[in-house]
């Protein structure tokens, strides 16, 4: 007899382990991200390989930012997202807010070359509830076929030059910032200038001086499309899809670096989420030193690990394209660049975006 | 035996009122059950969730939750120079435990969120004082607390920390009214360059007012003559009528926006027939033209149909007989066709004018820049800003407008004279 309930109850541990891994391995997660060209560069070289990999699967859903969506799960318990794609900013106030779980920066394997990660992520990727994967930039655009001899970000702003409307994000942040530089401040300087009301002032004087002749676009796909559709003559844009606009269909779009402001996006982890070892298991395969460098090959969107810079190859549907020169942080294009201050934008946007709704409206 | 025959004898003693009042207590209860899962749908997803709305607009515990017993401690604080020691000493120990707990809706982050609505600038003094807070051990706090920022060393902040310590509190209306709190705690008007939602509100007004007033004009004569035609025709018309109605809201709206826009049909159209030039292009869509020209078109039915119900059953033998007592057919018209119309007209007015003011999607889609309506604003706040308790706000403000509306109307008009149909 006792025999018999050994047997049993170690035929009953062999069915547990199995049903245990069987379901281990047919996990699923869904990944969010910003939709377009973009979601289609990280399914290419993050997804697919992961799920060729572990046998899990990625169910990718599309956002346009912002913490609404992933505030209101976790406060009404029910997290359906696993892992999302976040701006810096967000990323920083999420985890204040505590609807972010604290990411272990300890288990991100080490670069290609054998350096660690903490070494081999550039300053600022690695933050207390995420891991950076790229870097970004909202650039201004325009079309080589209609105007020519468009000379940095003040062009920009100068409707007698280049009579026609504009495409600007629908928001305070970057356009605070383009406003400034584009009316002679350098980089280094906008932020400590933003932070008085006199240089906000003066950035929403420039803004005026265009604000008739504004479309205002919310995400990120439509810039390439006003320009496209002729709607606007130049518009600012996320240096990503304008590429691909060019690359991929051959649109005579010109990248404009001069004044570009520049950002990290990274994952995060919705407090409360399911299935976290296998999300943390995708963390660390989609950031570590191939996969981010292959992630560049669709979209010029800069890895942030050392390792992968020289990594970085051609476009993946024409050898000839190098991808580099294009990409935020390749030294041509960052001559006059800005950071996005998170910090700056954690404490301001509240008022200077009442004080744009005012504005705009006005 | 006996008592059974005894029962029977009393019931039939019983007045016939009584038995009446019994079997009709009965059919109401009955009928009332009937209404119960209708009763319960409202109050789960009407009545709970604008209660729900009431209790946010004026509750917010993002101080209190998090740093509770500070909450009650900074009470005692005449609002003179700094507050005490000891009330210093129990803030530092409230953040260092806020921050090590993490707990969601009572972290750090979120009481520095509720204190920058009303200090703008000051967010990141919370968030990064949390984070080198643990490493105060001992007094004096105070000192302790304004070597990490001297910051803290601001009146202000403690003012409005002390204020924001209420859960219960008018800070949301008070900047849904384009006010807010001055340095002394003072409220006083918002600066000029601050100002939205009053106006927003007064515009929201207006726009509607004006929509409803085109489909007034727009409806009136479809109604009529869908009332008169024969029904072939009448039918035809119908569902010319109905047929938008049918179809997607968003499929209008975009429709509107391939007709509008600055290389759409009409432009596209005026340019060839040489009317205007391809330079003058008209804006016709993105602002509160497009708003306008979209929203009449989605809200059309909604004043056609009350309309032609009520004047389906006016008898044309009223008007026959006007005209035959020798009144002039206009006259004939305005005494006796269109008094009749009017509860139609009123039903008609209202819902468009309701519909209009809480109108979200399409003025989101066309209205541009100063197309926007107040809903756009409160959905901005629900989901871009995430300040839901100003949301909450200025969707209790909206409420109270159309109930006011609704009473205004009552009182002109009567709602019992309304009718749909």
């Amino acid at each position: 007899m006792k025999k018999f309930i050994n047997k049993t109850l170690i035929a009953a541990a062999v069915a547990t382990t199995m049903v245990a891994g069987g379901v281990q391995a047919a996990e699923s997660i869904t990944v969010v991200s910003w939709g377009g060209a973009y979601t289609k560069s990280q399914v290419e070289a993050y997804h697919k390989p992961w799920m060729a990999l572990t046998g899990n699967t990625i169910i990718s859903d599309d956002y346009n930012g912002g913490l609404a969506e992933i505030k209101a799960q976790v406060e009404a318990g029910n997290v359906t997202w696993n892992l999302v794609d976040v701006e810096l900013s967000d990323a920083v106030r999420g985890c204040d807010e505590g609807i972010l779980e604290v990411m272990d920066h300890s288990v991100l394997p080490d670069g290609d070359n054998g350096v660690p990660a903490a070494e081999d992520f550039l300053p600022g990727a690695l933050v207390e509830c995420a891991v950076g994967n790229i870097v970004w930039s909202t650039v201004f655009i325009h079309d080589s076929s209609k105007i020519q001899g468009v000379d940095g970000l003040k062009d920009f702003f100068d409707l007698n030059k280049f009579p026609g409307k504009r495409g600007m994000r629908k928001g305070a942040k970057p356009n605070l910032e383009f406003a400034l530089m584009a009316d002679g401040v350098e980089p280094a300087d906008v932020y400590e200038l933003l932070s008085t009301d006199a240089g906000v002032d003066r950035a929403f004087a420039k803004l005026d001086t265009i604000k008739d002749s504004v479309v205002w676009w919310e995400s990120g796909a439509q810039p390439p499309q006003l320009l496209a559709d002729g709607e606007v003559t130049m518009t600012t844009a996320y240096n990503g899809r304008v590429f691909n606009a060019i690359a991929s269909e051959g649109k005579p779009f010109v990248i404009n670096w001069d004044g570009q402001v520049w950002d990290l996006d990274l994952w995060v982890i919705p407090k409360g989420a399911s299935n976290q070892e296998a999300t943390m298991d995708f963390v660390k395969f989609s950031t570590s030193t191939k996969p981010l460098a292959d992630q560049a090959s669709w979209i010029p969107y800069g890895p942030l690990r050392k390792s992968s810079f020289g990594l970085v190859g051609s476009f993946h549907s024409n050898p000839d394209l190098d991808m580099a020169p294009h990409m935020p942080t390749a030294p041509a294009n960052f001559k006059r660049a800005l950071q996005n201050d998170f910090e700056f934008w954690a404490d301001n946007s509240d008022q200077l975006n009442e004080r744009f709704n005012a504005w705009l409206t006005k | 035996m006996t008592t059974a025959n005894s029962s029977i004898d009393q019931a039939d003693a019983m007045p016939l009122k009584e038995k009446l009042a019994k079997t009709t207590a009965i059919q109401r209860r009955r009928a009332f059950l009937l209404t119960l899962p209708l009763v319960l749908f409202l109050l789960i997803s009407f009545v709970f969730p604008i209660g729900q709305m009431l209790f946010n607009s004026i509750h917010n515990n993002k101080v209190s939750g998090v740093v509770p017993d500070f909450a009650v401690a900074i009470q005692s604080w005449d609002g003179q120079g700094l507050p005490s020691e000891e009330v210093f000493e129990i803030f530092v120990k409230d953040l260092a435990k806020a921050k090590k707990v993490r707990e969601v809706g009572r972290t750090v982050g979120n009481m520095a969120t509720r204190i920058n609505y009303e200090m703008p600038g000051s967010r990141s003094l919370f968030t990064k004082t949390a984070r080198k807070v643990i490493n105060i051990k001992q007094g004096p706090y105070k000192e302790a607390l304004i070597k990490i920022n001297e910051k803290w060393a601001n009146p202000q902040v403690w003012l409005t920390l002390q204020r924001a310590s209420h859960d219960i509190s008018p800070a949301f209306y008070i900047a849904a009214m384009d006010l807010k709190y001055n340095e002394v705690g003072e409220v006083v008007q918002a600066d000029e360059l601050y100002q939205i939602y009053l106006k927003n509100f007064i515009k929201t007004l207006w726009l509607a007012a004006l929509i409803t007033f085109i489909c007034v004009l727009l409806a009136y004569p479809v109604a009529y003559l869908l009332s008169v035609l024969p029904l072939r025709q009448s039918n035809l018309l119908m569902i010319m009528v109905l047929l938008p109605f049918w179809t997607s809201l968003l499929v209008r709206t975009t429709a509107w926006i391939a007709i509008l826009q600055t290389e759409g049909v009409i432009n596209d159209l005026l340019v060839y027939f040489g009317v205007i030039g391809e330079d003058g292009r008209i804006q016709m869509i993105y602002n509160q033209t497009g708003t306008v020209i979209a929203m009449v078109h989605i809200l059309l039915p909604f004043m056609i149909l009350p309309l032609y119900s009520v004047m389906k059953t006016i008898q044309p033998t009223y008007m026959r007989a006007a005209l035959s007592m020798g009144s002039k057919p206009f006259n004939a018209y305005r005494r006796v066709y269109l008094p009749q119309t009017i509860p139609g007209l009123a039903a008609g007015t209202l819902l468009v004018f309701i519909l209009a003011i809480g109108y979200y999607i399409t003025p989101a889609l066309v209205g541009g820049q100063d197309g926007l309506l107040i809903s756009n604003l409160i959905a901005y706040h629900i989901q871009k800003s995430l300040n839901w308790s100003l949301g909450a706000a200025l969707g209790a403000m909206l409420l109270v407008v159309v109930l006011a509306l609704y009473w205004v109307y009552n009182r002109l008009i009567g709602i019992d004279k309304l009718r749909f149909g």
